[in-house]
């Protein structure tokens, strides 16, 4: 019993916490799973959970910028709609996201004077949050917000911030704007900006709880998560879609749906013969899902399409076959029909040249010493 | 008077028949691997899991045995050596070179004969070594993804930083395809030097050795 009773304190939140959160309207449940969910997506041990609860409340918290560029806004939605309890009232409410063009009621100079106040006061402090890629083109004129290019807001911003989130696939790829021929010459916050500090969130759209996640490590521990290669925070995009996906025993065993509808796709088996491309992309949207962890693309029946991995659009396509089209040949051939007609080529040609080879009798090399018998 | 020359070294043969059949295990899985056509119905069976696991077993056996190859390349007689797959590094070669390719293309009547590899063969081989080694690092590229932190994902990541895991994959598979139409060839033209020269081409690759004319050469 002791242990068990110990257990329980090692991941508990303090009770002045939680009444303050009730207070605020949201439930010491909600609240508790909120910290419970961050704890299990972060990958850390359930006694940091008391931490994780302190250092939401601490007095320290920075400030937020979200800028938005070539992008959909598809991020900002998918954040609004997240859950983990309404990320909208402790993440969005709690944080003081100074700027974003979406959610703010300021609007023009007002709103761009509001900005720059952050800017000045909170120097090297608060969060940049970056969704849509930066079109270089033509000197940037693609996009600009109040008279100001793209590049230079995001130069700017990002230049000074603590660290810069760019969430979205755009943001952290370039993404669709980016796809050729990429007529805006759009590029990554990462490029645009090479000496910030940015962590890559990409997905289209990212996952919310994801973003939740790695703001309250920077809130917890004072720095972003470790990221990999490509800036992407291990805890989310440390696993293959395909190793952690519900329907990888079908994929060992077999059992491939090979239309939309069949037996074998009402049946739940892998998508891998439609085109899936989970065995291609990193991202944990078999374990932490989408819309309150309702389902996700493969869990509704659907292949994966690779949306977070760099270029996706570019090089995941044709979303419905395994394999990419063979450059230079019509967008029918596939890869096996080349193939086959290669090997078959080859085989007629060797087969001709053996026939003609077979009946060829004036090429003995002079030495031979065969007795023809008979 | 015919001579009984030794010419593959075991090295030589041992790698050789490895590749054979490795390259058959492979394209045959690999082929399963890319386009599943078995479709069981039975949850508990483990097609896939078996084919990936032998391609895998395979890919090994056959990276090894290409390594040994090339390192035999600078350590094993002038027939196995490196320069032997070069014939267009000196003027000798060159004129094999044209030589072979005449009487491929039926205007020449007599085979240039040499000991070991034909002019033209020796060349495809260099081809096909390049072959080898863009499978052998495109399929550890791909293998070394299921585990991002592992070996295998730091060694090949260049590769994957340089061209993405799709392009990686459609080679890997249009390869495949190359390797099966360089076996019918091979095949093909170790059978018509065979009747041609009459020296043994076939049984040497088994024994090593081939009868040689020296009046031939
Ligand atoms: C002659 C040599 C080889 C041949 C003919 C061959 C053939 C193939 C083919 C046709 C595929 C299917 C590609 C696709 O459509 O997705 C494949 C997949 C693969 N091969 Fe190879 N391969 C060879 C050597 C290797 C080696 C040396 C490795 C190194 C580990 C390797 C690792 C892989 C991997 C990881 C896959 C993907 C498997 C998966 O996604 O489950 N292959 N191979
Ligand atoms: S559905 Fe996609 S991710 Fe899931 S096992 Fe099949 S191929 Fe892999």
């Amino acid at each position: 019993m002791q242990k068990e009773e110990q257990h329980v304190h090692d991941g508990m939140v303090p009770e002045d916490i939680l009444q303050r959160w009730e207070t605020r309207g949201v439930s010491r449940r909600d609240f508790m799973k909120f910290c419970s969910v961050m704890t299990a997506t972060l990958a850390l041990p359930v006694t940091m959970m008391g931490k994780i609860a302190e250092a939401i409340e601490g007095d320290n918290r920075p400030p937020v910028l979200w800028m938005e560029f070539l992008g959909c806004t598809g991020d900002t939605e998918a954040f609004l709609r997240a859950n983990q309890p309404t990320a909208t009232e402790i993440i969005l409410d709690y944080l003081s996201i100074d700027y974003h063009e979406t959610l703010m009621a300021a609007a023009g100079h007002q709103a761009e004077e509001a900005k720059r106040q952050t800017m000045e006061k909170y120097k090297g402090k608060y969060i940049a949050i970056v969704e849509g890629s930066i079109p270089t083109a033509e000197g940037g004129i693609h996009c600009t917000v109040g008279g100001n290019s793209a590049l230079n807001i995001v130069r700017e911003v990002c230049g000074d911030a603590a660290v810069t989130i760019a969430v979205g696939s755009c943001a952290s790829f370039g993404g669709i704007p980016a796809a050729a021929p990429n007529p805006t010459g759009a590029i990554s916050v990462s490029k645009a900006v090479p000496g910030a500090t940015v962590m890559n969130l990409p997905g289209c759209p990212l996952n919310a709880t994801n973003l939740t996640a790695a703001i309250v490590h920077f809130l917890t521990f004072g720095r972003l998560p470790a990221t990999d290669s490509l800036g992407r925070p291990k805890f989310a995009y440390g696993k293959r879609i395909h190793d952690n996906c519900e329907r990888r025993a079908h994929f060992d065993a077999g059992q491939y749906a090979e239309g939309f509808g069949d037996a074998g796709h009402r049946q739940g088996w892998c998508l891998y013969k439609l085109g899936c491309k989970g065995p291609e992309t990193f991202h944990n949207c078999p374990t932490v899902r989408y819309n309150e962890g309702t389902s996700w693309p493969v869990q509704a029946g659907h292949g994966c399409i690779g949306c977070s991995e760099p270029q996706f659009w570019d090089t995941m396509t044709p979303f419905y076959e395994r394999l990419p089209n063979v450059p230079g040949f019509g967008v029918e051939a596939t890869a096996d029909k080349i193939g086959l007609g290669i090997a078959a080529a080859t085989a007629v040609a060797f087969g001709a040249h053996g026939v003609a080879s077979a009946l060829r009798k004036d090429d003995n090399s002079d030495a031979d010493p065969v007795e023809k018998e008979g | 008077m015919l001579q009984i020359r030794y010419v593959w070294e075991w090295p030589v043969r041992l790698t050789h028949w490895f590749n054979v059949i490795s390259i058959i295990a492979l394209a045959v899985t690999g082929i399963y691997i890319g386009n599943p056509i078995i479709s069981v119905p039975e949850t508990g069976s483990f097609v896939m899991g078996w084919m990936r696991v032998v391609h895998f077993g395979f890919a090994y056996l056959f990276s090894v045995s290409v390594i040994v190859r090339l390192l035999w390349m600078f350590f094993g007689n002038e027939y196995a050596s490196w320069r032997a797959f070069m014939p267009w590094l000196t003027k000798e070669g060159w004129s094999h070179i044209v030589g072979t390719f005449c009487y491929y293309t039926f205007l020449r009547r007599k085979v240039p004969y040499v000991v070991g590899h034909n002019a033209l063969a020796a060349m495809a081989y260099s081809f096909v070594f390049l072959l080898f080694a863009v499978q052998v690092i495109s399929g550890f590229s791909l293998y070394g993804q299921y585990d991002p932190n592992g070996l295998w994902a730091s060694v090949t990541a260049p590769f994957l930083s340089l061209f993405s895991n799709q392009v990686l994959r459609l080679t890997h598979h249009m390869i495949t395809w190359l390797l099966i139409g360089f076996a019918i060839h091979h095949v093909y033209s170790a059978w018509l030097m065979d009747v041609k020269e009459k020296n043994g081409t076939l049984s040497s690759i088994f024994g090593g050795y081939k009868f040689i004319d020296p009046k031939d050469l």
